[in-house]
């Protein structure tokens, strides 16, 4: 475990695990120390909350035949194996 | 030595002569074209050239930081009309997508969607991760050609 400062691109890279609520406390400390005095990271999270509303908001027609497809085969496939 | 790089290695050296230089070659005036007030060009100038002597100083920090997306509502709004959210999920490799789709179009939980994935929850994020900054990237890229456009 270190205490060192996170940097933008391990910032990065946690964003999804952060927003999951997967950092253990110790990380999470040292995400929420860099966002404080990072503007271009603030910026990164705030875009990944957004994209994540927007994908909410995609009405499902508007998924493509083939996205639509590979997700049938994927439910099929775990409905089969329930 | 390129131009560049002999200007990297007097910012390193702490050149302040240098610094005064790079404040005139992109100055407000740059940033004045994508802002509405002087007061707020000069903050992002000086934000900008900030994150500049960061990335020169730190490997891993920004060296172009992401920009906010002010008005995003409006300009995420009208790429939303141009289905790049959609594009975008169409572009992602299958498992990305697949996973992606589960968790944020159809709002399935994490436990559900490792079931349907057939992964563990940590490869789970991990794809849902690669997904989510390519939606991202490509959103970005249409905000910014939103702002251009405007």
């Amino acid at each position: 475990v270190t205490t060192r400062e996170l940097t933008c691109r391990e910032f990065v890279e946690l964003v999804t695990d952060y927003l999951e609520g997967r950092l253990p406390a110790r990380d999470r400390e040292r995400f929420e120390d860099h966002l404080a005095i990072c503007v271009g990271c603030e910026a990164y999270l705030d875009q990944m909350r957004q994209t994540v509303a927007a994908l909410g908001r995609l009405p499902e027609e508007e998924l493509s035949g083939e996205a639509r497809h590979a997700l049938l085969e994927a439910f099929r496939g775990w409905h089969g194996g329930r | 030595m390129s131009g560049d790089a002999q200007l990297v290695a007097a910012l390193r050296g702490g050149d302040e002569a240098a610094f005064a230089g790079l404040g005139r070659r992109l100055g407000p005036r740059a940033a004045r074209a994508h802002v509405p007030s002087r007061a707020a060009a000069e903050e992002v100038v000086q934000e900008t050239w900030l994150a500049v002597l960061r990335g020169i100083e730190h490997p891993g920090w920004w060296a172009a930081p992401p920009v906010p997306w002010d008005d995003s509502e409006r300009r995420l709004e009208a790429a939303e009309a141009r289905a790049a959210p959609a594009c975008a999920i169409a572009a992602l490799p299958p498992r990305q997508r697949e996973a992606l789709v589960l968790r944020d179009v159809l709002g399935l939980s994490s436990e559900e969607a490792c079931g349907v994935l057939g992964v563990s929850e940590g490869n789970q994020r991990v794809l849902l991760h690669r997904a989510r900054a390519r939606v991202r990237a490509a959103l970005e890229a249409e905000v910014a050609h939103e702002g251009v456009a405007r």
